[in-house]
């Protein structure tokens, strides 16, 4: 069965012809996003005499070592001391430089978490947080580096802005949005290599989730390296089962786009949302708490459960704890079958407005 | 509210003498307890330990302007400290960057005075400070970007001797000492006493000056509460090249009113009425 490329929106169509295909993740260009978050940062080095990079030991890990290289007077090692590069960032913001604070994300969104609350948050500083290693995206490395909690605990704190981009063009869209932006933002990058979806002519707004495959059956709301696996899943469901599955990348987690949900939740009925991430706390925290107040349907969550994982390869691992494109397909599946039995309701049409 | 007296707060320059800074620490500690007791609530006893070292960073030593409190060129301040607040408003206060009738404000409702200084809500607040070990680190960034901004303000940053128990502010110190910050300068207001009991007993300092000193920086010891150490203490900081400097300054937590002076349980409470005329007057006492 041939694909139907006129439902893909900005996904480069030689990943489009690979979602069904087994080696897709073999065979299509990919890049750590953690590696475009260092282009990017060099960049707008050259551009923007503003821009300072903060690194604590992991400068190597993320990229950054490049933009010490060619910027030593603005970049800044602040050793194994996340603590101290926050309220340091701080500082620095307040005299109108814009730091970029980078460190893996189980640092800054917990070792620091104190410092990232009261002296970035509470008083609104322009510091850019930038954390690797997001998610269960660091597979062999095991609990301590796996975030699965950090979008959660940036997501609690006031006045937060957190994006989780699902690859590296759209990445280095985001960086160059951060920078662009008055406030604090905390962008999540993937340890492992993640397939290029979109090119640069992707419509990347802070605070916009983007439709990228049409369907009105369901939608399935994803963000950073969940996107590709609800593509897959969507693609599949609709060759082998005719599920027409619409699928969003909401790459800004905080400030959500309420729009955009409501109105896919109000043409499909059932709503799927896909993290790398606990459900608690997160994506499907943040779609759920939007549709009880609006548009109570039926919703199923892909995500972390209230277990950590364990070392392995990523792929495994996300397997294995549930986040990959079978399991969506599986929650898909669910969400229908809920979704005619809820719409057979009497007085529905009274219960939702 | 005790009147402040207009011959000093209005100094021209800011340059107070040595008798002058004296008289406006006075001033300051009268204001403290006015606005803790008031507020029936805060910490007079770190406030006023820190008074005098407030007043002559405010009066005499630091390059700002309380007309333009954002003057990009101003030196900073943090009182990483930030539960001794009352002490920061009412230098801040007497300075003349807000009308002294916000002090009658303290930690109520829609106040500029929050219960821990907050940047955004009080004009002169460099900083937003309260979760402590976090003040010195925000001002190694301040240090740092004025050296990104070609700038050569200095940066003063005062913590107590019981923060100096929170892991981050040795983060800080390293970092302090391997970008060799000249232009920033700790005072620890050594007090010796903290939130549950004294700092001896709760979690030992040790020897701090040279504790400090293995960290690479320069270090002075003053007694806080004389103005002719702790003026030229500051003014020297200033002048030292290379390598950043931090004044451990011996000071009596709850200075200046007998009751509260090295008492623990003067950490976080306020004076009823009665203990704050008693305070008033003792304090007024050292004017004359």
């Amino acid at each position: 069965m041939t694909i139907n490329h006129a439902l893909y929106h900005y996904v480069r169509p030689e990943v489009v012809d690979k979602l069904t295909s087994d080696d897709l993740f073999k065979t299509l260009p990919s890049q750590a996003t953690r590696y475009a978050y260092a282009e990017a940062i060099l960049e707008l080095g050259e551009k923007d005499p503003r821009i300072v990079v903060l690194d604590a030991d992991v400068s190597k890990s993320i990229g950054t070592n490049k933009f010490a290289e060619k910027f030593p007077d603005r970049s800044f090692n602040f050793g194994i001391a996340e603590q101290n590069m926050m309220a340091a960032a701080a500082g620095m913001a307040t005299t109108g430089l814009i730091p970029f604070a980078s460190t893996y994300a189980v640092f800054a969104s917990m070792r620091a978490l104190d410092q990232v609350r009261n002296s970035i948050h509470y008083p609104h500083l322009n510091v850019k947080i930038a954390a690797s290693h997001s998610g269960i995206t660091p597979g062999p490395d095991g609990v301590t580096h796996q975030a699965q909690e950090d979008i959660s605990i940036m997501r609690a704190l006031a006045g937060s802005c957190v994006i989780a981009p699902a690859d590296s063009p759209t990445t280095k869209q985001a960086v160059y949005a951060a920078a662009a932006y008055e406030g604090p933002v905390y962008l999540s990058f993937t340890r492992d290599p993640v397939p290029i979806l979109f090119d640069e002519s992707f419509p990347f707004e802070i605070g916009k989730a983007v439709t990228i495959r049409d369907g009105d059956d369901v939608a399935v709301i994803a963000m950073r390296d969940l996107v590709i696996q609800a593509l897959i899943a969507a693609e599949r469901l609709a060759q082998e089962e005719g599920i027409q599955a619409r699928v969003i990348y909401c790459h800004t987690i905080k400030p959500l786009d309420t729009e955009a949900v409501l109105q896919a939740a109000q043409e499909t009925g059932a709503v799927v949302v896909a993290e790398n991430n606990v459900t608690f706390g997160g994506l499907g925290s943040a779609v759920a708490e939007l549709l009880v107040a609006n548009y109570p349907i039926p919703m199923r969550q892909i995500g972390v459960k209230d277990t950590f994982a364990e070392s392995g390869p990523y792929l495994e691992v996300i397997h294995k704890y549930g986040l990959t494109a079978p399991h969506i397909a599986n929650a898909v599946r669910e969400v229908l079958a809920h979704k005619a039995r809820f719409f057979k309701q009497p007085n529905l049409s009274a219960a939702i407005v | 509210m005790p009147a402040s007296n207009s011959n000093h707060s209005k100094a021209p320059n800011g340059k107070m003498s040595i008798e002058d800074l004296q008289k406006m620490a006075v001033q300051v500690r009268l204001d403290i307890i006015h606005m803790i007791h008031k507020a029936k609530a805060g910490h007079p006893g770190g406030s006023l330990s820190a008074a005098d070292i407030v007043t002559a960073l405010y009066f005499r030593v630091m390059n700002i302007d309380p007309h333009n409190p954002d003057w990009p060129d101003r030196d900073r301040f943090i009182l990483s400290k930030g539960h001794a607040c009352p002490v920061w408003y009412a230098a801040l206060a007497e300075r003349g960057y807000f009308d002294k009738k916000h002090l009658d404000t303290l930690r109520r409702l829609n106040s500029i005075l929050q219960g821990h200084a907050d940047m955004k809500k009080t004009p002169g607040v460099d900083m937003t400070v309260g979760s402590l070990g976090q003040g010195l680190s925000a001002g190694v960034g301040m240090a740092l970007a004025a050296r990104v901004l070609k700038k050569d303000y200095h940066v003063w940053v005062v913590i107590g001797d019981g923060e100096a128990q929170e892991g981050a502010i040795w983060e800080a110190a390293m970092a302090g000492a391997k970008w060799k910050l000249d232009n920033l300068t700790v005072v620890v207001d050594n007090n010796g006493i903290q939130n549950d009991t004294f700092t001896d007993e709760v979690m030992p300092l040790g020897d701090l000056p040279a504790k400090w000193k293995a960290f690479g920086w320069h270090v002075m010891e003053i007694d806080g509460h004389d103005m002719a150490q702790i003026v030229p203490a500051l003014e020297e900081a200033k002048t030292i090249k290379g390598i950043p400097t931090v004044i451990i300054a011996k000071t009596v937590k709850g200075k200046g009113v007998s009751f509260m002076e090295n008492v623990p349980a003067w950490h976080g409470k306020a004076p009823n009425d009665e203990q704050a005329e008693i305070a008033i007057s003792e304090i007024r006492r050292q004017l004359s």
